[in-house]
């Protein structure tokens, strides 16, 4: 049997189901996320003392750069959903591997600074502000892969659905950048919360 | 998002996103830039949340189309801001009590 509304609206929510159902995913990530920045906000207010991100090392430029990196993967998204509405897949391509590229940038990026922490010797143990630190960037870092293992598969072999079933494909893409501005989202609180304050 | 393919419409929201891109770019900086002022905690705090909260709003707005969104959208993100604030303020509620004993 076929599931209905995958490609078409359905008359009620005015909707089709993917929409719907990655609103309700997205809603459970904010509070996923949410409870980690109350328990910051609990962990800060709690300290007598909380250090500036800035003193213990971390990188304020990198970061910046990496804030700009996932901004710009946001855009590339988008143009790659937009070049599907358009019925251009060489460009959906061109945008959708400009958006992994970044992705990998981000992650790189992230790399180099976790190591630079870990020979520091300022692992999660270290004090209070790194555990929370390495947490919310871990978690962050975990949904950048999964961000690309979809993007990926959308990239490559996922889309064969395009030849069958354009608006199905069009709407996964739709779905998928959905999700990916909710990762930019998250690091655009992250960012100023961990490096700036 | 409307399914339209009018090719008209399309360049116009393009055009849209590359200006959203460019004010959030600008700012990522105004952020960085202003919190090199050394502003005393409680300001530096809420200048920083408020562009970090504009910035998300562009992105919620523009980028994931919640600007023109269905209804039922905007009622399960009601929901979700509800128990997201509960999630943010009960726990500080608590400590605040205990602060008190």
């Amino acid at each position: 049997m076929e599931i209905p509304y995958t490609s078409e609206t359905r008359p009620d929510t005015g909707l089709y189901n993917a929409k719907l159902g990655i609103w309700l995913f997205l809603a459970s990530e904010v509070m996923l996320f949410g409870a980690l920045f109350s328990s910051y906000i609990l962990l800060r207010t709690g300290a007598p003392v909380w250090p500036h991100g800035r003193d213990l090392g971390l990188n304020v430029p990198l970061a910046t750069l990496n804030t700009m990196i996932l901004i710009g993967s946001s855009v590339t998204i988008l143009l790659s959903w937009v070049s599907l509405r358009l019925h251009d897949v060489k460009k959906f391509r061109l945008y959708m591997g400009l958006t992994l590229l970044c992705s990998l940038g981000f992650l790189v990026i992230k790399y180099f600074e976790y190591m630079e922490k870990i020979h520091h010797g300022h692992l999660p143990s270290f004090n209070t502000f790194f555990a929370i630190y390495f947490t919310l960037t871990g978690l962050h870092g975990l949904h950048v892969i999964g961000g690309m293992v979809v993007n990926g598969y959308l990239w490559g072999p996922g889309l064969k659905l395009w030849h069958k079933d354009p608006q199905r494909f069009t709407n996964r893409v739709e779905v998928a950048g959905l999700y990916w501005h909710f990762v930019d989202l998250v690091w655009i609180f992250l960012f100023p919360t961990l490096y700036l304050l | 998002m409307s399914q339209t393919h009018d090719v008209e419409t399309i360049r116009k929201e393009t055009k849209t996103y590359i200006k959203v891109f460019l004010s959030l770019a600008v700012l990522t900086v105004l952020t960085v830039a202003v919190s090199y002022f050394h502003m005393p905690p409680v300001a530096a705090i809420g200048v920083a949340l408020l562009i970090a909260s504009f910035k998300a709003s562009l992105v919620a707005g523009f980028f994931m189309h919640l600007s023109h969104e269905k209804k039922l959208i905007y009622w399960i993100l009601l929901l979700t801001v509800a128990f997201f604030l509960v999630l943010l303020v009960w726990p500080s509620l608590n400590m605040w009590n205990q602060r008190d004993l």
